[in-house]
């Protein structure tokens, strides 16, 4: 955890005391309902269908044990005794009364949390790869730079009303776990010749409306000039990001119609003016940063050899990663059982997990972009005796990696952009791929679902994506497949949508196609997509062409 | 007949002084830069609550262009934006109509430090710390 100094937690103090006064100027009828929403978002406060819905901030997914707990007490006092944890890698709780979200940051701000820039159009929570600081594969803690960039956009007094939201990402690794061709601006940690540390910075991605992969706008950047050029490119941004319309105003609009070359050309104009000003990174500060996070002390230890066989080696194989220290393992607790609404936990399973990160991990935990919880510094001698009382808490379903490890937004049951419904198809599709032996014989599948174009749930970037749409009323789904996170791909629509009640089935006839078709088990779903395309696919789930101009005629007279 | 927050107090202005050059959101502020020694005050202007485009022009005349005159933020200016307008390098606020000057001169002292460089602090809080 990076521990707050006497000025962060000021800040954050500061910040209720305005937002209660925000709000009590709007409960006296002194701000307008539009000011007060554009003020509320940025404070994390939505108005959803049912109730507000307050989002609160896990910067880059890094979590404590006490933390967890006040999540779980505010769960329980302010709202239904769940909560529900976000692909942004936050907390969303659903039904918290507008009156009481002030009483309710104060709370969050004892235990140095937030739900500052949750929304709004502003720079919105960094993230980054979950296994930071533990992975092998590591080239820099992605957790010290999230924290300075934590600290450079908040309240960003030039960059706080931006023409839409504004998402980064860090990945501090070799393999791209932070899905940064995905983001408004992704950073990639890299190390040059000389071994300095810099960044490869790629910008205009984002998926939405019009999903779009972005570009390296410039391949090497020096770690001091982090911050000046972020500067620079928000800058253009700020200044010439379409207003006029809500769904052309990101900024991978504006790389697309500026075009890359022109883009990175202003970008770098702008840097030019700001390079090597008082913004400029020094070596004390990140060692600063450094020094305020907590590390784990580690024992020597040696690895323990692997279980060969029985659920806790099916739980092992799918659930516990590799970690940088001998004898010690990350594990990732899933929060995909069937039955229960993706990346949702109750306040008991979040205090019984805290105890458990308390026992087993150092008192820390990470919340994953996939909307699961991970543990990332286990005793590997410890993992049997933990995931037996993870699996008393249901939470050992050996999932990870696996189709029914489904990310999903929380879709019409409570968000009111939603078209269509997702938790219930999430649910349907995890009961049709119950046996375990299937789903492991069917390996690696990312299968993520969004309840309209927004996209919260990913859908563009699973190898399955499932998008929510409405016609004439009536809630209908379309198939993507060949979306890949990273290497960032999006999906291809299949065809015409479905019905609720034949998802399922349509999922059923892509893996037997999948499972047909591959060359061997290390082929991966999205893999042979890739290589056949997506026509055999197509023709196993609509029939033959002249067939599927039947189907199109029977879904027209349906809708 | 406008409310002005300036040098702290709150004035009431009968009509804007003659000299004051208005800047629009979507202007470049670099097309007065060769003039910007003989201006005296200028006006950038907000178009809605949520438009921050005049942010980075304020910041563009403070620190690109060196601009020393009176730089005063109008249109949808309300007590919410002071305290960023501020450290943006604006000195002087017309409030729009309705807002409450007295609540608005609370503003300012929002926060009392930021993480970043502005105007009002050049140096980011990680050189102060």
């Amino acid at each position: 955890m990076y521990l707050y100094d006497g000025i962060d937690q000021r800040l954050v103090d500061e910040r209720v005391a305005q937002f209660r006064d925000q709000t009590r100027r709007f409960l006296a009828g002194k701000l307008s309902e539009d000011d007060f929403k554009a003020l509320r978002l940025r404070n994390g406060l939505y108005i959803q269908r049912y109730a507000p819905m307050l989002r609160i901030a896990i910067p880059y997914g890094l979590l404590s044990s006490t933390q967890l707990r006040k999540l779980a007490d505010l769960a329980r006092r302010y709202d239904r005794g769940y909560g529900h944890f976000s692909t942004r890698q936050n907390l969303q709780l659903n039904w918290p009364r507008l009156e009481d979200v002030p009483e309710m940051l104060a709370e969050l701000a004892t235990v140095q949390m937030h739900a500052i820039q949750t929304s709004g159009n502003c720079v919105r929570n960094v993230t980054t790869d979950q296994f930071a600081g533990v992975a092998a594969d590591e080239i820099v803690d992605s957790f010290v730079w999230c924290e300075l960039i934590r600290q450079w956009s908040t309240f960003n007094p030039e960059f706080s009303y931006l023409p839409r939201k504004f998402k980064i990402a860090v990945n501090g690794a070799a393999a791209d776990r932070a899905a940064t061709f995905v983001h408004d601006i992704g950073l990639h940690a890299q190390k040059d010749a000389a071994g300095e540390i810099g960044f490869r910075v790629i910008v205009g991605g984002g998926l939405g409306r019009t999903p779009i992969v972005g570009q390296i706008v410039r391949e090497f950047l020096p770690w001091r000039h982090l911050l000046t050029y972020l500067d620079a490119i928000l800058r253009v941004y700020n200044r010439h990001g379409r207003r006029d319309n809500i769904n052309k105003a990101r900024i991978k609009i504006l790389v697309k119609e500026r075009g890359i070359e022109r883009f990175r050309e202003e970008v770098e104009t702008e840097w030019a003016h700001l390079r090597d000003g008082p913004a400029t990174l020094i070596e004390e500060e990140v060692r600063r940063v450094e020094g305020r996070f907590t590390r784990p002390a580690y024992a020597a230890l040696a690895d323990v050899a692997l279980p060969q066989q029985g659920p806790f080696a099916a739980w092992h194989r799918r659930n516990v990663h590799a970690h940088k220290r001998p004898g010690y393992a990350a594990v990732t607790l899933s929060l995909k059982k069937t039955g229960v609404p993706p990346g949702d936990l109750t306040a008991d399973q979040m205090d019984a997990v805290a105890g458990l990160a308390e026992r087993y991990s150092f008192g820390e935990l990470r919340v994953t972009h996939e909307q699961n919880l991970v543990f990332a510094d286990v005793r590997q001698d410890a993992l049997e005796a933990l995931w037996r009382e993870l699996r008393a808490l249901g939470l050992a379903t050996p999932n990870i990696g696996l189709l029914t490890n489904i990310i999903s937004c929380p879709g019409g049951d409570f968000c009111s952009l939603a078209n269509a419904k997702s938790i219930p198809v999430a649910e349907a599709i995890q009961r049709c791929f119950d046996d375990l032996d299937y789903l492991h014989d069917i390996g690696e599948l990312d299968l993520n679902i969004s309840g309209c174009m927004n996209a919260c749930g990913h859908h563009h970037v699973g190898h399955i994506g499932i998008l929510g749409v409405d016609k004439n009323g009536e809630e209908w789904y379309q198939i993507e497949i060949g979306g890949n996170q990273a290497p960032a791909a999006l999906g291809r629509v299949i065809g015409p949508a479905f019905a609720r009640a034949e998802v399922p089935d349509v999922i059923e006839r892509l893996i037997e196609t999948y499972l047909e078709q591959r060359d061997s088990d290390a082929e991966r779903f999205v893999d042979v997509v890739q290589r056949i395309g997506i026509e055999p696919f197509k023709t196993r789930v609509y029939g033959h062409p002249d067939q599927r101009r039947q189907h199109r005629r029977r879904s027209l007279a349906a809708a | 007949m406008a409310t002005l927050i300036k040098d702290g107090s709150i004035v009431d202005e009968a009509s804007p002084p003659p000299d004051l050059v208005v800047i629009e959101a979507s202007d470049d502020p670099g097309a007065l830069a060769a003039t910007l020694d003989r201006i005296k005050a200028i006006a950038v202007r907000f178009p809605a609550f949520g438009d921050g485009r005049g942010y980075s022009i304020a910041r563009l005349l403070r620190e690109r262009y060196g601009y020393r005159g009176e730089l005063r933020a109008v249109g949808e200016v309300a007590r919410d934006h002071l305290y960023f307008m501020a450290q943006c390098g604006f000195d002087a606020f017309e409030l729009r109509a309705g807002e409450d000057p007295q609540e608005a001169l609370a503003a300012f002292n929002d926060f009392g430090d930021g993480y970043q460089a502005t105007v009002a602090r050049p140096q980011p809080l990680f050189r102060r710390r």
